[in-house]
């Protein structure tokens, strides 16, 4: 099977949703002739022309309020939004309108935009390069909001993205385009050909959304994340050798409860951790769900592990970023209470 | 064949590998646009927005209405503030190549826009910068090693190591912190005149964006406010051609200039030769009167090239010529001060290689003095207490605790 990183299997996925769906456009700031600067769309526009590819003004409500009257009459766009970061003048487009249309329309008017977006720290990106904002727009009726953590995923998870009728806010961890990262910047980078999950089809196939995937499977303690924080996760454990059962929740919405669950109320311990500030993050719906769920088979509190409730500061870059030492430590805790 | 509606895609004048086309840049002999007065109403001014004022003309000489008669001093002032913008950016992206800084961005061959302004200004005219704009600094005599040790994030960084490099601030010398996200600085400086209106200060505000950034919301929302209430604004666009790999075209400057989005709001608006010392200045000064005198804002489009790359994450021989620099029509801004001064008997060759290298002298010594306050990699390194600091005054209990887990976390 062949080796991809993140970015050739996202540009797999869009080369075969461009090529299987002549309604597939694509749009976005310097993703056209250039392939966007992370490259994720080298070469779509020049196989597919620049009706199907378009570079557009730096504007992204526009870009995004396009996308909408795009699929209203009958297109299938993908819209690329630069960095997360630079969501926030689509989101009255996102939150007002592509969320509600198929309800306050009872159905007659929907838009079945993708909006790719790449997010997270780890890259000296400063506060305006480096965000994580996917619990904001989990906290809005009416979009999916995924991000994957493995090649294999992003694109399994982006075609079902691209042929989903709804809305998808669809998040890359920047970080992980190359490879997969612990957390420990001082180490040498791993390529994704070392990791199974750098093994992509060429081909056509899709990962549901809504799945959550356990990615390493134990009986100590469960932890919860998504994105980068994966592999932070699996080196807090190992760091401590301790058994946990990893889940990657890689659709925030809708939740797959049912496997996080489970996996509690099997271990009886649980240790939330994203990249996103703590207060009011995605962490907080996800604790207080599996506390609803799970209250009697727990053994001790649901941890947190999160940013800072700060912005993303360039020079503390490490400091920040919730790395193995905090997780280690958070888990430690977890496990420790009575 | 019946005639169907179709999509139009801007295209690019030349790609990699073809010989650089700027037969699509419009533009006016030097001295041939006449200058109003600065009272004039908007609906008698159109043709500013859509010729091209120009003050030099290709024997170096000054000539025409737009010539601001400027001091022999204040020219060779401008050329030694243009120069040093140039060789602080050569050094600074040779730094970042180094690894001593993570990100830089130059503003070659767009030094005239900065300097010519920022002097064209008086000290406390409020500035809303774009991350291009570090000419200003220059002006306004901010010493390079702060600059430096802003894009080092060092124990000196005025931002205490929280921007980005190159997003500086300057509050006495009243210039604006930049934002990474584009354009919000432009309704911002509108809503700072207003205040000076309210207040009856004859203070202006002027502030910067990029051709490619007109294209966000907040531009318009600007241009209304402005233009509504008649704020002492000026609003100006540097129209260098590219938006990291998009040309102007892209942006909507295909079809009319940028400057005349000015009328199309009711606002004077003036297109400019950005490469330009003299007309760049002197444009500033009649939109500056202008303002200051209640006769309304000014959008003003400078006509430039960006002459590297984006920034030093961007590499441009994907998407353009290579040496589509040289080839730009408008020339040089320092090569043409320098002529003029020369063709007026003030300036030489030997005088200008020797002020090049007063200033690389210059801007060696302040990097040695910015370096022994650390660098990214070496040296004293900031607080990490303070990445708690300034999210609110007064830090609320949470972050209290979060900089007590970190400080446990770090084993301090
Ligand atoms: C809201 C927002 N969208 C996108 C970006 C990413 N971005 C940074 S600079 C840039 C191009 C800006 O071009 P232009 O305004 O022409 O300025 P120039 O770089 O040419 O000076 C883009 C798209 C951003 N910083 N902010
Ligand atoms: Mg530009």
């Amino acid at each position: 099977m062949p080796q991809m990183n993140m970015i050739q299997a996202l540009n797999s996925a869009m080369d075969i949703m461009l090529a299987r769906d002549p309604n597939v456009v694509m749009l976005g700031e310097d993703i056209g002739y250039f392939g966007g600067v992370f490259r994720v769309t080298d070469g779509l526009q020049r196989k597919y022309g620049e009706h199907r590819v378009l570079d557009t003004p730096i504007a992204e409500g526009a870009i995004v309020g396009a996308a909408i009257g795009m699929g209203v009459n009958g297109l299938r766009p993908v819209a690329e939004v630069q960095f997360a970061d630079y969501i926030y003048p689509a989101c009255d487009q996102i939150f007002s309108e592509l969320a509600r249309l198929r309800y306050r329309s009872a159905g007659d008017f929907w838009a079945p935009v993708t909006i790719r977006t790449p997010c997270g720290g780890g890259i000296r990106g400063g506060q305006t390069h480096s965000q994580s904002p996917e619990g904001i727009f989990t906290h809005v009726c009416g979009i999916k909001v995924v991000m994957p953590s493995t090649p294999y995923d992003a694109k399994g998870l982006l075609i079902a993205s691209i042929e989903d009728d709804d809305p998808v806010v669809f998040f890359e961890p920047k970080r992980l385009y190359n490879g997969p990262f612990d957390g420990d910047a001082n180490k040498p980078a791993v390529p994704w050909s070392t990791h199974p999950k750098g093994e992509v089809p060429e081909g056509y196939y899709t990962v549901p959304i809504g799945k959550a995937e356990i990615v390493r499977k134990g009986s100590a303690v469960t932890m919860v994340a998504y994105g980068t924080m994966i592999y932070v996760c699996e080196a807090a454990a190992k760091a401590l050798g301790i058994d946990a059962e990893i889940i990657d929740v890689r659709s925030m919405v809708p939740l797959d409860t049912d496997t996080i669950c489970t996996s509690v109320r099997k271990t009886g311990r649980c240790l939330i951790a994203h990249e996103a500030t703590r207060f009011s993050g995605f962490g907080a719906e996800l604790s207080a769900t599996i506390q609803e769920e799970c209250f009697w088979d727990l053994e001790a509190p649901i941890g947190r592990v999160a940013g800072w409730d700060t912005p993303y500061p360039h020079a503390f870059e490490w400091e920040y970023f919730p790395g193995p030492l905090r997780v280690a430590a958070a888990l430690k805790a977890v496990m420790e209470a009575a | 064949m019946p005639r169907r509606s179709r999509l139009h895609i801007p295209q690019h004048h030349s790609r990699p590998g073809e010989e650089p086309d700027f037969s699509y840049l419009e533009t006016s002999p030097a001295g041939a646009v006449a200058r109003p007065d600065v009272n004039a109403r908007v609906r008698d001014i159109g043709n500013l927005s859509v010729d091209l004022v120009r003050v030099l003309d290709d024997n170096h000489v000054a000539v025409g209405q737009w010539n601001p008669h400027l001091e022999v001093q204040d020219l060779q002032i401008g050329l030694r503030h243009m120069l040093l913008t140039r060789i602080f950016d050569e050094r600074m992206q040779r730094a970042q190549r180094q690894g001593k800084t993570s990100f830089y961005m130059r503003c070659l061959g767009e030094e005239a826009v900065s300097v010519a302004q920022g002097m064209a200004l008086r000290p406390k005219d409020m500035l809303f910068p774009a991350y291009r704009n570090q000419g200003l600094y220059v002006v306004r005599g901010r010493p390079l090693v702060d600059l430096m040790c802003q894009l080092l994030s060092n124990t000196r960084d005025m931002c205490k190591g929280r921007q980005l490099p190159v997003m500086y601030h300057w509050a006495e010398g009243r210039i604006f912190s930049i934002s990474g996200n584009l354009t919000t600085q432009f309704p911002q400086a509108v809503g700072w005149a207003m205040a000076a209106a309210i207040k009856g200060e004859d203070d202006i505000a002027v502030s910067w964006i990029g051709e490619g950034s007109s294209a966000e919301a907040d531009f318009h929302h600007a241009m209304l406010f402005a233009s509504v209430y008649m704020a002492p604004v000026i609003l100006n666009i540097v129209n260098n051609q590219w938006a990291i790999s998009t040309f102007q075209g892209f942006a909507g400057g295909e079809q009319r200039s940028f400057a005349a989005r000015g009328p199309g709001y009711g606002m004077a608006g003036i297109r400019v030769d950005g490469n330009d010392f003299l007309a760049v200045h002197a444009v500033t000064q009649w939109a500056a009167e202008r303002a200051r005198t209640g006769a309304g804002p000014t959008l003003i489009e400078h006509v430039t090239y960006r002459g590297a790359a984006h920034s030093t994450s961007d590499d441009p021989a994907r998407y353009r010529p290579k040496d589509d620099y040289e080839k730009w029509p408008l020339g040089d801004p320092v090569s043409r001060l320098k002529n003029h001064l020369i063709a007026l008997g003030e300036w030489s060759e030997v005088r200008h290689q020797a002020l090049a290298r007063e200033l690389e002298v210059h801007v060696t010594e302040s990097w040695k003095e910015a370096v022994q306050y650390g660098t990214l990699t070496d040296g004293p390194r900031l607080n990490r207490d303070l990445m708690f600091q300034d999210v609110f005054k007064e830090m609320p209990e949470q972050l209290r605790k979060q900089r007590e887990q970190l400080r446990t976390e770090q084993g301090v």
